[in-house]
């Protein structure tokens, strides 16, 4: 199912911004691990990192290694195969604009070859059961385009269009923070379902929201991993200072 | 430490164990998942295609920089048995006619080839154009910006965009027919009564073909090119501008001169000399109408030629090498002056409207 | 004394105040009346075109072909069918290098010194006017074959076309989001593939746009095609001969001294015309729409 993540000795430059310093961490596989810190403080570079996304950015470099199961991402594979194990979900929803929304979710598959009509109907429907939106849409498959959906369905499609090509890991930066309370809870309710069966580690500034849906949770400032412990642990009693003053709101 | 109290109870699930395998669905979905994820994982990872691609692209993007090598060097090696003949003298030298004694320009006959006359006649009419196309192109400009209700905005600016679409030869067609007896009849003897003295308008061409009609039909074509880039550059001029006269108690026009004009004129220029560049290189229209002749005359109103004129004209009836090979000539400067001036417009343009200029020009 | 003054100030002020907004009035004026006196040849222009076209056009004119000087009837059917060959020939050619162009510009090269050359390049090409790129096609396909042909006709067309496809297409393809590239990369869709199937495609409305601008703006053009498909009084056989083309045959009959000529060219300029308002109003109709809402 999912597996976990190693990071280890991870720094990133974006030309000569130092964006991330020594990170080491282990992200536990099947589990949701929520990433938290004030603006700017690397997580959504460090999350960039697991899937190579960074490197979409010329003057981007990285020194380190991550492993996600028994693969060195950066060693042992080029970009667009890890990719096609490890998927993302943005901030802001990105559906293909000029694509139904069955040929949005089947786009990973589709646009990498796979052809196999029936195959394609079953994925379809199943991530959108995943993703709680498979009720909303059943009629308008393919008369509809991915773009007519409301923000909060919009990223719901992002997240099926994630899981149809059954990624090991599914990467999450910041999902809700563009959406409205009611699209949030829903998309909430569906990362505590997806944990089971993914590996997930979720981008929130929102630190509610990391305590309803994480295990664990890992507090970023100025580029550096400061404190990585279970969620409870984190939010009642952390051991730095800097985490327990970013948790009660003194800062960020 | 203090204990947090800010972050609601439910569903923190660390503590629960792992689901059990148990109740995972059913095998067979399972196994179809899994046989994507081994689809994918055989894809590989494109390196060759991606590069081959990225190669093809850089190809046909070098290929339109060929395009234009090519098209030079195909100018200049037909050139070369002109200018191995006539060196500079092609631009200005004229010779003397054994028979009338008079200054003689361009002689297929003899194989004696001046440009001076289609020098002379591009740069007259073109000039002519201009004076006539830019007062109205920005008088149009100004209007459409500044002073007509929004509701005629794009009617009229439809319309411009109509008038470039026009293809030449339709201009030349409607020219020869329509403008041409008109001047004539009505334009050219009052042009001789009045002005007549300066002798610049003398009376022995009785066709109405010359550089007035071709002055004036060229003008008609720049005018598009000249208006829609004036307004280009006009809109950029940010409206703080604007206000900022305004506040001073100006009237519209003095808002107008003082804060748009004066802040886009060096983008006007730009616009005043793509519409020359155009002018420069036109060739149907006025081929059509300026009489071809391939001599000087100091009246307007008298006969010429212009270098696309006589090229368009000769070509294909070349009498020999060295005919063709003065008209390559002629087309090779055509080629360079007209690169020159249109970088230099497009200069200007950039430099007020700072970033490229839309693609319709 | 001070009253005396102050009258004086006051008058000058009012004088100039009058000035001021005769000069505002006169320029109003002034504009008005250019944008009338511009209009004014549009208008004469398509109506005369309509006045004399319209009475010559008839059956014939779009399926005979030309009859000898001196005869009556005859019509410009092998033109039309000449032109719509040799702007296919020409959108095979400028359309695809065009395009690629384009993606260059935006996709790979986007902030290069290379890409500014390119593009530049293509302004130059765009500058060249007609009449040379007739006789460089001339020189460079006419000379070594040894005759006129549609071939030659169609290259020439189609190096016109690409200028103004590449800009636009570059144009369009800068108006994608990021966010769009990004979701394909993301799911680990190979670049090629992401630039084609979802880059280009989103921006295809406006990209088709361009191309249908380029293909107006060439349909008229008469220069390059004197010396390169040479034009034919009958069909043409295969695309190695001289065929004929509308623009071309409207010049030859309008500077020619029969009368039953120049009525065909008359009625052969508001057939081109009017395919070609058609054209530049669809573009106009197509961009206006925001069509590119797909982009958004």
């Amino acid at each position: 199912m999912g597996v976990g993540i190693e990071v280890t000795n991870l720094n990133a430059w974006y030309g000569t911004n130092h964006t991330l310093q020594d990170i080491n961490l282990n992200i536990p596989a099947n589990h949701a691990t929520a990433l938290i810190g004030p603006s700017g403080c690397g997580k959504s570079t460090f999350v960039r990192c697991l899937n190579r996304m960074h490197e979409t950015n010329p003057i981007a470099r990285v020194t380190g290694s991550v492993r996600i199961g028994d693969l060195d991402i950066y060693e042992d594979a080029k970009p667009v195969e890890i990719r096609r194990r490890v998927g993302m979900v943005f901030q802001r929803p990105n559906p293909f604009p000029t694509m139904s929304i069955y040929d949005n979710v089947a786009a990973g598959l589709k646009l990498n070859g796979y052809n196999n009509r029936r195959v394609l109907d079953e994925i379809v429907e199943k991530s959108l059961k995943n993703s709680a939106l498979w009720d909303e849409v059943k009629d308008d498959l393919r008369k509809k385009s991915g773009a007519s959906l409301s923000g909060g369905q919009q990223q719901r499609l992002c997240i099926a269009r994630a899981l149809a090509v059954d990624p090991e890991v599914l990467l999450m930066d910041e999902p809700a923070s563009a959406l409205d309370p009611v699209s949030t809870s829903k998309i909430e309710d569906l990362i505590f379902q997806l944990k089971s069966q993914y590996t997930i580690v979720i981008v929130t500034h929102n630190m509610q929201q990391a305590a309803r849906v994480a295990e664990k949770t890992g507090f970023f400032l100025n580029g550096r991993m400061v404190e990585f412990d279970s969620t409870h642990k984190i939010f009642t009693n952390p051991s730095d200072k800097r985490t327990e003053d970013y948790i009660t709101g003194r800062f960020g | 430490m203090e204990v947090i109290a800010q972050v609601p109870e439910i569903r923190i699930s660390h503590t629960e164990p792992l689901p059990d395998p148990g109740e995972r669905s059913a095998p067979e979905p399972r196994q179809e998942v899994s046989a994507i994820r081994g689809f994918l994982l055989s894809r590989g990872n494109s390196a060759m295609a991606d590069r081959g691609f990225h190669w093809l692209m850089v190809l046909c993007a070098l290929s339109i920089f060929g395009i234009v090598v090519l098209i030079a060097c195909e100018l200049v090696v037909r050139s070369k048995l002109a200018w191995g003949q006539f060196g500079l003298d092609f631009f200005y030298k004229a010779f003397i006619d054994t028979y009338t004694n008079q200054p003689m320009y361009w002689d297929p006959v003899n194989g004696h080839f001046s440009a001076l006359p289609f020098l002379y006649g591009t740069l007259v009419s073109s000039f002519l154009a201009l004076l006539l196309a830019v007062p109205l192109a920005i008088g149009v400009a100004v209007f459409l910006t500044e002073m007509s209700p929004r509701v005629l905005r794009g009617p009229l600016a439809f319309i411009t965009e109509l008038l470039a679409a026009i293809p030449s030869v339709i201009y030349g067609l409607w020219a020869v027919f329509v403008l041409v007896p008109l001047l004539r009849e009505h334009l050219n003897p009052w042009l001789i009564k009045l002005l007549g003295w300066t002798g610049f308008f003398g009376d022995d061409n009785p066709t109405g073909l010359g550089f007035v009609s071709a002055g004036v039909i060229l003008a008609i074509m720049i005018l598009p090119i000249i208006s829609s880039l004036t307004r280009e550059v006009m809109t950029a001029v940010p409206n703080s501008q604007r206000e900022a006269v305004l506040a001073l108690g100006a009237t519209r026009w003095e808002m107008i001169r003082t804060g748009v004009l004066r802040n886009a004129r060096i983008g006007i220029v730009g616009a005043v000399i793509l519409g020359l560049g155009r002018a420069l290189g036109e060739t149907m229209a006025v081929t059509m109408v300026i009489g071809n002749s391939p001599e000087i005359h100091r009246s307007l109103l008298a006969n010429g030629s212009t270098m696309s004129s006589v090229i368009a004209n000769e070509f294909a009836e070349a009498s020999g090498d060295l005919h063709l090979s003065a008209l390559m000539e002629l087309g090779l400067a055509l080629f360079i002056v007209t690169i020159i001036v249109n970088a230099f417009a497009r200069l200007l343009v950039w430099m007020v409207t700072r970033g490229a200029p839309s693609s319709t020009h | 004394m001070l009253i005396l003054g102050e009258e004086k100030l006051k008058n000058e002020r009012n004088l100039r105040a009058k000035f001021r907004s005769l000069t505002d009035s006169a320029a109003t004026a002034l504009a008005i009346l250019s944008t009338l006196l511009v209009i004014a040849p549009l208008v004469a222009i398509f109506l005369y075109l309509i006045y004399k076209g319209a009475s010559s056009l008839s059956l014939d004119f779009f399926i005979k072909v030309p009859k000898p000087v001196g005869e009556a009837g005859g019509g410009m059917a092998n033109a039309i069918v000449g032109s719509a060959i040799l702007l296919g020939l020409g959108s095979l050619i400028g359309i695809p290098m065009g395009i690629a162009g384009g993606i260059f510009l935006a996709e790979f090269g986007r902030g290069t010194k290379l890409a500014n050359a390119i593009r530049f390049t293509a302004d130059v090409l765009n500058g060249v006017p007609s009449i040379v790129m007739g006789i460089a096609v001339y020189s460079l396909i006419v000379v070594p074959q040894g005759h006129f042909s549609a071939f030659s006709g169609g290259v020439a067309l189609g190096i016109m076309m690409i200028p103004t496809v590449c800009r636009t297409t570059e144009e369009m393809l800068l108006m994608v989001p990021n966010a769009v590239r990004e979701a394909a990369l993301a799911l680990g869709v190979p670049n090629w593939r992401s630039v084609l199937s979802i880059t280009v495609r989103t921006a295809s409305p406006g990209i088709i746009t361009g191309c249908m601008l380029a293909f107006a703006r060439v349909a008229g053009e008469t220069a390059p095609l004197i010396f390169t498909a040479f034009g034919n009084v009958d069909w043409s056989e295969r695309l190695n001969e001289p065929i004929a083309a509308l623009p071309l045959q409207i010049y030859v009959y309008a500077i020619s001294p029969y009368d039953e000529w120049h009525r065909l060219a008359w009625a052969g300029a508001l057939v081109l015309i009017v395919l070609i308002v058609l054209a530049v109003s669809l573009v106009r109709y197509v961009t206006s729409r925001g069509v590119l809402k797909g982009a958004s």
